[in-house]
């Protein structure tokens, strides 16, 4: 293994870690932020101090979990300079905008209202008090909004041209970026994904103290506000994850490929349900791919296409050219080999264009400029040796996408029968203890859940940073893998050590106050 | 002046501003350096409660001067965070801590105690003022960097940017860097104490405090006018654009004839120092003089940015590369394009409405000062 191969390991790895980390706190954020929103205005309207007692509850929770994601948060923001410098130059000019947006726009009110929502009980009125509780539920969402423009635009580049005398891309269009398919679908999908992490959460907690016949009054107010967020969440995080799969077979149909471990496409294709792949299966040979599967016929074609009959092509029919129209038809365009000669050509257009700009030859630099511009497109597969370096991890694309689908339905099914029985039922404390150690056993499963959805996206993207334009090698920082070993083992024992105390604060704090008489 | 040029100096003039309210601000940072040596835990407790309620704004001003930067001047993000790995990591080190130890430090069940969380920002407190000082003095006193964009294209070396082998390190080691980082360490005790005096209603703590002013505040300016005369005396280079071709040269005291080109900003400067001079001189000898905070504020925000100004205006590259003068960064060099600049110029429009809602915030929450009784009562608290 090379110098610069395990400088981009270690930095893609230092980069996950930071950037899951920050997820377990993230989506509880954005979740329990709502939920204690809602429970502060049905307070100010009814002024039941029990409902005051509920809210303050849960906004302690919220604020413990709060400080853990602003500190794993502020390493992803500057992650981009001091591990992917290049990235920073080839596409600043783009990217840095959503990430000063997000500063100006919901960072300052996230900081500023959080303040006024823990200190401004007595010195504020109560409507201002609510107004910052919503205020700092909104500023979370405009955070979670613009840097889901920005990871979309990574996805999905566009918007842009490329500057060859800055060796680097400019934007040309920002609507184009902030109204994308990809972020809209992925702002949507992960914000509300955020109200189903939170809603199980509240409910599992809820659940326990029901099971320990404390605080009951207080537990079932809160599952009732929880189940409707919660619901909410799930059906809108489902409807998006569907729009999401359309979107990502038009736009990044290898990742799509990956998640389903399909190596080779078909009109009418099944989506796999359960399955284990083939461990031994490589790109190009002849083996099975699964080892066991139980599929759905036709699935994956209506999943991508919306079309039962509708191809779909797999990673080996993509590496050798096969791509969809918008139309859904299928064409032959470059297979990867052609796109790598491509790329190589759209580099070494671009040195001529340097060496032509420095000695003032203006006829040689519109040559090398117009050679730029026709292969252009194919600039990131430049810096491939083989196709084969183009496929992302399969196994860790395909179990993460069925971990949280399968789990996704669960969720759908687990917030239908919360509800019914916390409506319906008669006795549903006494009654229902089986549904209240599989709330609290849930608890873990939508994290695992929230997760999986980034491994998805992320890994299923690899090997590029940008999509097309700049894979993870060109992207790198010019410093010592050493350096980056030594910063990942710094990160991964903070972040433990703080994660500890987080979840022995957080548990401490529920089972002491649950013992008072908060109604 | 282009429209261009004229985005890229509003943009570096933002920059300034947002480095001189994170510069403010740091009286968080100094007021964490002070917790540990606090008389009693009661005091302590006010401290950090005062303290509490504005570290997310500080917080939040070094996030946003980064995203600020990284979407203005790119080539800096590039060049200066991937290079100086281990100043800024260690600077994002400490921020991590601080982002925590306000909430964990008195929770039962925080695993460590809470005087590990007092440590923390102790830390945090000490390595935020120093090390962003450092980082700031690299704008004058130049880093060890070279740049060649081409290196795109080398698919065994692709990086654009290469650094000296420390990696940042040496910057912190260089007495200039650090003569500027101490300082600011001091000037943020002293507004700290300041801001203890203003927040606080307690006659002990008014009288730590004031105490704290004199001694911070006298190191301060010590250092202070150490930094300027050695700022002042500094070598720099001119940078001249002809046919869109740069070229530097190196010029004696380049920071003393660019307060001398422009007046304003050695105005600005004049006008900072005086008012920080007023609130240290004032809160001093007058007895309960309380909003030495506000003028010692606005005084540090004024010098701050008029520093900002002569690093960058008046063809200085606020970036100078010790390695090889042509590799430095400027205004002109560094920037995003005049797309991103225009879209992002509109999005400043909404500076004002954010600075008046911060403003009545802070106002509400700190419209009755922190009392010993309130640190008894069931409120949320840290």
């Amino acid at each position: 293994m090379n110098d610069l191969t395990t400088l981009v390991d270690w930095s893609r790895a230092q980069f996950a870690l930071t950037a899951m980390y920050h997820w377990l706190f993230v989506p509880l954020t954005l979740g329990l932020s709502v939920i204690v929103a809602i429970m502060e205005s049905i307070y100010f309207k009814n002024r039941d101090p029990r409902w005051l007692a509920t809210t303050k509850f849960w906004m302690t929770i919220f604020g413990i979990n709060f400080a853990m994601g602003v500190a794993t948060g502020i390493i992803l923001e500057f992650e981009f300079g001091t591990n992917w410098s290049n990235y920073s130059w080839f596409v600043g000019d783009i990217f840095g905008a959503p990430l000063a947006i997000e500063g100006l726009l919901a960072f300052f009110m996230e900081a500023t209202f959080i303040a006024v929502m823990f200190f401004g009980w007595k010195k504020v009125s109560p409507r201002f008090h609510l107004a910052s509780t919503w205020l700092t539920a909104i500023g979370a969402s405009l955070s979670a909004l613009w840097i889901l423009v920005a990871n979309s635009w990574m996805q999905y580049p566009v918007g842009m041209e490329f500057n060859p005398d800055d060796m680097r891309n400019v934007m040309n269009d920002f609507w184009a970026l902030v109204l994308s398919p990809v972020a809209i679908n992925k702002f949507f999908h992960s914000v509300l994904s955020g109200w189903t992490l939170a809603g199980v959460f509240v409910i599992g907690v809820s659940a326990w103290m029901l099971l320990k016949k404390r605080n009951v009054a207080m537990a079932v107010r809160s599952i009732k506000v929880a189940g409707w967020v919660g619901i909410a969440g799930i059906l809108a995080t489902l409807a998006t994850g569907d729009g999401s799969a359309k979107v990502v077979s038009e736009v990044q149909p290898m990742k799509l490929a990956a998640m389903e471990g399909l190596y080779k496409g078909s009109c009418g294709q099944a989506i796999v349900g359960v399955g284990i792949l083939n461990p031994d299966k490589q790109v190009g040979d002849d083996q099975e791919p699964y080892i066991f599967d139980i599929s759905i016929p036709y699935g994956l074609s209506v999943l991508a296409e919306g079309d039962p009959d509708a191809f779909v092509p797999g990673v080996e029919d993509i590496l050798a050219g096969i791509e969809l129209t918008p139309e859904g038809d299928t064409i032959k365009g470059d297979s990867y080999a052609q796109r790598i000669e491509r790329g190589k050509a759209a580099h070494d257009a671009l040195r001529r264009f340097d060496v032509a700009k420095s000695q003032g030859d203006e006829n040689a630099m519109q040559q090398a400029r117009a050679d730029l511009d026709k292969d252009f497109k194919y600039f990131g597969y430049g810096y491939f040796d083989s196709p084969q370096e183009a496929v992302p991890d399969i196994p860790m694309t395909f179990y993460s996408f069925h971990i949280m689908v399968i789990l996704g339905g669960y969720f759908l099914l687990f917030y239908i029968v919360v509800l019914l029985l916390v409506y319906k039922k008669r006795n549903f404390v006494e009654r229902n203890k089986w549904l209240h150690y599989i709330a609290i056993i849930s608890i873990p499963l939508v994290w695992i859940c929230s997760e999986a959805g980034w491994v998805v996206a992320e890994v299923g993207r690899q090997p590029w940073v940008i999509e097309g334009l700049m894979p993870a090698r060109a992207a790198i920082s010019n410093i010592p893998a050493s350096s980056v070993i030594v910063t990942f083992t710094l990160f991964a024992v903070i972040f433990t050590g703080l994660l500890i105390a987080e979840i022995s604060i957080m548990t401490k704090y529920i089972s002491r106050k649950s013992q008072e008489n908060i109604d | 002046m282009e429209t261009y040029e004229l985005l890229q100096s509003y943009w570096w003039l933002l920059i300034s501003i947002l480095g001189a309210a994170l510069v403010f601000l740091l009286f968080v940072q100094g007021g964490q350096t002070m917790l540990l040596g606090a008389r009693n835990d009661l005091q302590r407790s006010m401290m950090v409660n005062s303290l509490g309620r504005k570290w997310e704004l500080s917080f939040t001003t070094l996030v946003v001067f980064g995203g600020a930067f990284f979407a203005s001047f790119p080539l800096f993000y590039s060049v200066s965070f991937g290079g100086a790995y281990w100043l800024w990591i260690l600077i994002l080190l400490g921020f991590v801590l601080q982002a925590v130890s306000y909430e964990f430090r008195k929770k039962s069940g925080n695993v460590y105690g809470t005087r590990t969380f007092d440590t923390f920002l102790c830390i945090n407190g000490v390595l935020g003022c120093i090390l962003l000082g450092v980082a700031v003095g690299t704008f004058f006193f130049g880093a060890e960097f070279t740049l060649h964009k081409g290196n795109l294209l080398d698919t065994g070396a692709p990086a654009i940017a290469s650094w000296s082998s420390t990696h940042g390190l040496e910057a912190i080691v260089c007495w200039k860097n650090l003569l500027l980082g101490v300082a600011v360490l001091f000037l943020a005790r002293m507004q700290a104490a300041m801001y203890f005096i203003n927040t606080i209603d307690d006659i002990n703590n008014y009288k730590v405090q004031r105490k704290a002013v004199l001694v911070n505040g006298g190191v301060f300016v010590l250092l202070f006018v150490t930094f300027l005369a050695v700022l002042l005396t500094a070598d720099g280079y001119q940078v001249t654009v002809i046919d869109g071709k740069e070229t530097f040269e190196a010029v004696p005291y380049k920071y003393l004839q660019n307060f001398v080109d422009m007046w304003w900003a050695l105005a600005v400067l004049l006008i900072g120092v005086a008012l920080v001079l007023y609130a240290y001189v004032t809160t001093i000898f007058r007895d309960h003089f309380r909003c030495g905070i506000w003028y010692s504020g606005i005084g540090t925000a004024l010098v701050v940015m008029s520093l900002f100004w002569v690093a960058g205006f008046n063809g200085t590259p606020y970036y100078p590369s010790l390695l090889d003068p042509a590799s430095s960064l400027t205004i002109g060099n560094s920037s995003s394009s005049p797309f991103t600049l225009t879209v992002m110029s509109w999005v400043t429009v909404i500076i004002p409405f954010v600075v008046a809602y911060i403003a009545y915030a802070w106002y509400s929450l700190n419209r009755e000062p922190i009392t010993p009784d309130e640190m008894s009562s069931d409120d949320h608290k840290y």
